[in-house]
Parts: C-alpha cells; sequence; structure tokens
C-alpha cells in the first residue's frame, strides 16, 4: 500500500511530530479506551496538518498511519472522505466563503466575487504570494450571522464587500482582524439588542426586566 | 410569548459571564447531587413525563430512547455521545449553547450519563467549531477542577468523564452511526439499522446519541419538574425551544420561545418581520434544509411544533427558519441546497450517490427553463425512488426540499419552461 501512496508525483518532506505535538497526541490516545487508539486518527490527522503548514502530505499521513499501527490504506481513507483535511498545500490564510442558502439570501455570490477579485484567485486556487487559497464551502453553522466566511479557525460574521476588503488587507499587512460579527453585534442576539435585554435569567446577577 | 421566568438559556448570547461560578449564580448546578439521589428510574420517568423530543431534527421522545438502554451495564461499557455536529444548513442553536452555556451542557450530560448507566461521555463537535470547542473544553476543565464531573462526580458517587471528540467537515456524521463510525476513527459511513446504538453502538457498546440542546434542557426539566415542561407548548410538542431564524428578515437571530408559537409571531416580534413587511414573504423553510418549504399563505397561520408542521407537510426538523421574501429566485434557492445534499452524500448508496447529482442537475436546468414539462413528473419521481430507499435518512433530506419545491411552485417551474420555449420558437420563427 504504500508503493500506491509514494507513487504520487508530489515529494514531500519526511514527516515527524514536534516533541510538543507528541506529548499532545498522547494526551489525545487517552481519551478511548485501551486498544481503540484508532479512534485518535483524525484528530492526528488535524494535529499532523496544523504542524506541516495547513496540508497533508503523504509523509503526514503515512506517520499518523504508523504512529496509531493503522493500515496506511485505512488513514487514507479519513484523510481523503473528510473535506476539512488538505491533501495540497494551502496559502497562509485559507478563507472558506459559505455560499448555502441562508448565506446566499443575504449576498454570498458578492462576498465570494470580492474575495476573488481583491485576491486575484478562483475557489480553490492560492494566491501567488502564497497568502490566501479560497474555498467555497457549504453550511459552516453561523446562518443568523449570514454572509460570513471562516479564515483559520476565525468565524467571519455579518459580511459586506466593503467588510471583506477591509479583513482581508489586514491580513495582507500582517494584522489579526478581530473575528465575529461587522455590524457590531455580539453574537446571534438581534441586531441592536441591548445587552440589559439578553440577560434576563430568573435571579441571575444581572437580571434585566 | 415566553415568560422570562421559563426561559432556560439565560445566556444564550453570552452578555453575561460563561465561567463556572457565574454560570451556578444563573441556577447550573444547583442540586445535581440530589438530582441523582432520586435515581435512575425517576429520571428517566420525568424526561418521558416532560414530553421532551429530541432536538436534533427527528423529535423522536428522548425518554422512550434512553430506556432503549440495558438497565444495568453488564461486561460491555455504556456510552453517552453528544451529537454536536451541527451542519444542517440554517442551523446554529448548539452553536451559542457551546459557547455561551456550556454548563448546562455538561450538568445535562452528567445527569443523562447516570440515568443510562454510562460513564463515558463523548462530545462530537464539528472540526469548523475550533473557538467553540476551545470554550466548552475551558468550561470542562472547570467542571473537572470543581469536581462537578471526574471521580465521584457532584460527591453523587458516579464516576463520569466527558471528552470533546472533533469532526473535519461532514455533514453526514450528523447522522448517529455515521458519528458512530468517525469516532471509531473511520470514514462517516451511517451503518444499517438493527442493531440500534442501543444494544451495539460505540465500539459494540449499548450507546446512546443525543443532540446538543437536548440534552442542555435535561438539568431544567429535573429540578423544575416535567410537568412545568410539559405545562409549555402544546401536547406532545412541550417545552421551550432554540429557534434560528435567517434569511430575508431584518433582524436575523437566535431565539428561545415556547414551542408552538405561530411562524408569523416568531418572525415578527424576535426578527424583526420580513424584508419588506409581511406581504412580501414568498416562501419558508421551518426547519433546516432538509424539510419541505411552505408557501405565505401556509405561513400565515401555522404554528412552530411537530404536529402542526408535519400537518403542513413539512417538519420542525432542527427549527431553523430560513425565510425568503419575494425578490428569492426559488427554483435556484432550492437547487443550492440540491448542491449540497450532492457534496455531503457518503456514496454508500447507490439511490443518494447518484440521485442527488442527477436531481441537482435537472435542477439546474429548470432554474433556466432548460427542460420539458414532463420533466417535472420525472424529477418527481427520482424523488420518490431516492427517498425511503436509503440506509440513512440523508436520501429523504435531499428528496424532500425538491418535493416541497414541485408541490408549491409548480406553476413557477412550469412558467419558465414555456417562457424559454416561446422564445427559442420566437428565434426558429
Amino acid at each position: 500500500m504504500n508503493d500506491v501512496i509514494e507513487a504520487g508525483d508530489r515529494a514531500t518532506p519526511p514527516f515527524f511530530f514536534t516533541e510538543a505535538n507528541l506529548e499532545a497526541a498522547r494526551v489525545i490516545i487517552a481519551k478511548y479506551p485501551e486498544g481503540r487508539q484508532a479512534s485518535a486518527v483524525m484528530p492526528l490527522l488535524d494535529l499532523a496538518q496544523r504542524q506541516n503548514g495547513g496540508w497533508l502530505s503523504q509523509a503526514a499521513i503515512q506517520y499518523v498511519a504508523d504512529f496509531l499501527e493503522m493500515p496506511t490504506i485505512r488513514v487514507y481513507e479519513v484523510a481523503t472522505f473528510y473535506t476539512m483535511y488538505n491533501l495540497e498545500p494551502v496559502g497562509r490564510h485559507h478563507v472558506q466563503v459559505c455560499t448555502n442558502l441562508s448565506c446566499w439570501l443575504r449576498g454570498s455570490d458578492a462576498i465570494l466575487r470580492t474575495c476573488r477579485e481583491h485576491l486575484g484567485v478562483h475557489p480553490g486556487e492560492t494566491s501567488e504570494d502564497g497568502l490566501f487559497t479560497v474555498s467555497e464551502v457549504e453550511c459552516l453553522g453561523a446562518c443568523v450571522n449570514a454572509p460570513m466566511m471562516q479564515i483559520g479557525d476565525d468565524y467571519y460574521e455579518d459580511l459586506s464587500p466593503d467588510a471583506v476588503r477591509s479583513i482581508l488587507d489586514d491580513l495582507k499587512a500582517g494584522r489579526t482582524p478581530t473575528p465575529g460579527s461587522r455590524i457590531g453585534r455580539r453574537s446571534s442576539e438581534p441586531a441592536d439588542m441591548p445587552d440589559t435585554d439578553a440577560v434576563t435569567g430568573s435571579g441571575g446577577p444581572d437580571g434585566g426586566p | 410569548m415566553l415568560k422570562a421566568s421559563d426561559r432556560i438559556f439565560t445566556n444564550i448570547y453570552g452578555f453575561d459571564s460563561t465561567a463556572l461560578a457565574d454560570a451556578r449564580s444563573r441556577g447550573d448546578w444547583d442540586g445535581t447531587r440530589d438530582l441523582i439521589a432520586k435515581g435512575r428510574d425517576w429520571m428517566v420517568e420525568e424526561v418521558k413525563q416532560s414530553g421532551l423530543r429530541g432536538r436534533g431534527g427527528a423529535g423522536f421522545g428522548t425518554g422512550m430512547k434512553w430506556s432503549f438502554m440495558p438497565k444495568q451495564a453488564g461486561s460491555r461499557p455504556h456510552y453517552l455521545v453528544i451529537n454536536a455536529d451541527e451542519g444542517e444548513p440554517g442551523t446554529c442553536k448548539d452553536r451559542e449553547i457551546l459557547r455561551h452555556e456550556p454548563q448546562k451542557l455538561i450538568e445535562g450530560c452528567l445527569l443523562a450519563g447516570f440515568a443510562m448507566a454510562a460513564h463515558t461521555c463523548y462530545v462530537y463537535i464539528r472540526g469548523e467549531f475550533r473557538r467553540e470547542a476551545e470554550a466548552f473544553q475551558r468550561a470542562l476543565d472547570e467542571a473537572y477542577e470543581a469536581g462537578l464531573i471526574g471521580r465521584d462526580a457532584c460527591g453523587s458517587g458516579w464516576d463520569f468523564d466527558i471528552h470533546v471528540h472533533l469532526g473535519a467537515g461532514a455533514y453526514i456524521c450528523g447522522e448517529e452511526t455515521a458519528l458512530l463510525e468517525s469516532l471509531e476513527g473511520r470514514k462517516g459511513q451511517p451503518r444499517l439499522k438493527p442493531p440500534f446504538p442501543a444494544s451495539v453502538g460505540l465500539y459494540g457498546c449499548p450507546t446512546t446519541v443525543n443532540n446538543v440542546e437536548t440534552i442542555a434542557v435535561v438539568p431544567a426539566i429535573l429540578r423544575r419538574g416535567s410537568h412545568w415542561f410539559a405545562s409549555l407548548g402544546r401536547p406532545r410538542n412541550t417545552g421551550t425551544k432554540l429557534f434560528n431564524i435567517s434569511g430575508h428578515v431584518n433582524k436575523p437571530c437566535t431565539v428561545e420561545e415556547e414551542m408552538g408559537i405561530p411562524l408569523k409571531e416568531l418572525i415578527e416580534r424576535h426578527a424583526g418581520g420580513v424584508r419588506g413587511g409581511w406581504d412580501n414573504l414568498l416562501a419558508v423553510i421551518p426547519g433546516g434544509s432538509s424539510v419541505p418549504l411552505i408557501p405565505r399563505s401556509v405561513c400565515d397561520t401555522v404554528l412552530m411544533d411537530f404536529d402542526s408542521l408535519r400537518d403542513a407537510q413539512t417538519g420542525l426538523g432542527t427549527a431553523a427558519v430560513m425565510v425568503m421574501d419575494r425578490s428569492t429566485d426559488i427554483v435556484r434557492a432550492i437547487a443550492r441546497l440540491s448542491r449540497f445534499y450532492m457534496h455531503e452524500s457518503c456514496g454508500q448508496c447507490t439511490p443518494c450517490r447518484e440521485g442527488t447529482g442527477w436531481m441537482w442537475r435537472v435542477l439546474v436546468r429548470m432554474a433556466e427553463g432548460r427542460a420539458r414539462l414532463d420533466e417535472i413528473d420525472v424529477l418527481q419521481e427520482v424523488t420518490r425512488q431516492v427517498e425511503g430507499h436509503t440506509i440513512c435518512a440523508l436520501g429523504d433530506a435531499a428528496a424532500w426540499p425538491i418535493q416541497g419545491l414541485i408541490r408549491h411552485f409548480r406553476p413557477e417551474l412550469e412558467r419558465r419552461i414555456r417562457e424559454r420555449e416561446a422564445a427559442a420558437a420566437r428565434q426558429a420563427a
């Protein structure tokens, strides 16, 4: 099986977990019963991907398989089944624009177009400077804050084309834009709801009306 | 409208601190040990009496589901698994619980775990919810630190561990047996049932999979009593519910309301009304992408609960309300959902693997009128061929939105085809 995977034309450098990730991997494996370490394959692939600059090389997949004493093909199946594993290199910032229904109804076409025009790449492509990969993705589960996109681990919500340009410019300049709503919402409350209305716990310390 | 005193999720927007001490001051973890002391049978009976139905979409009776587990753990350990793989388009309620009300979920896990003789619980959170998983893990660490879970949880004598497991971007893992496959380290492909997870689940052991919201309301039910929960809503449709209102409304939001609230009231009172006014409403998908849409005429009067929406030939699903005004290209909207199901089909069953792509391609043509009139019936027939002929409900979920479109917007489909035919005829002439 190794031959099949190593026969790919992308030569990749060898992969080993760092000391810190070795420890992290041991903590993850300990969550599962004795002999069930295959359960750790998804979190370990994620760990490997993060260490490897955002994508899984064949060496990384092989390493995780050996680490968990799993047949390589089983790990390869997992790596190819789930969309969050990148089997090709991605830019430093992976911009994932949701275009499912709730976002589409509120203008995700314009959000995706703005990303495309501002970065000069089509969905699935990486900018020449290696900074950005743009992807069109399925529902990310922030539908009342549509339209939205995910960059790295963070969600950017209630977007407009202007907001998208400003976020991308920040990233280009090496700044980290604050995640969350771009129209001043705290989370999923109706826009313009004052803080006091939301905390209406019976007996809560800040109990409102 | 739900009274403030009946609200369960009092910090759903995260306006208040989520730290354990503050969660406790809002009532979480109040007398948990005493609840456990009342015993397993009492708990299951209370949950049954409350009428709580699963909040993940299917609406199965929670107490009933729990009672399928063996009464005592035998040689195989029992597992509780929490489905936090929230990915049904339109749905974003569990996200708010994970990041703003985590102690309700953690306490619910302990109570449910004890009720089903499970010492171990896995919370399967969708991989994209990295920040939410971090917030939940922080809450978990605090609960461990305070002795609320772990060895002798809450001083109850019951050992209980909770582990977070992150997914990696596969909608299908929200299906409970696919989730178990994924948790065991495999592709998320659903299992044939029977055997049901209550007899053969995680690692071949008795397992119950419950949705985040379902478990997070359990502490409130047990503390305030099943009669209180059952007094909200309507018979068979009891309690409160988190609604996500998205799309063409003035103020999209998440809100907890009483089950059975009229759809119109829900939208107008909480989401600032339909953009351009109620008369500008075209259709609503009332329960996440998998349920059929309903046109405005139905929206005028329908109640937001399981039975009322079922009677309207749709469903409550995840209670994710997607609102579409008259500017919406309704055929493209449903075609977009079809593309989603094509993307998310796990490929295991032929009707779904082949059917989802076929249905999407036909809908894309129909959106432009590039079809024959009789193809509408063919499309309808194909949805019937997919529905009910697959291992899991993804095939049904792919079929229903299209059936809803044909049921309520057939004239629109026909209009587009006729207009295109007429244009072609003019060109030929």
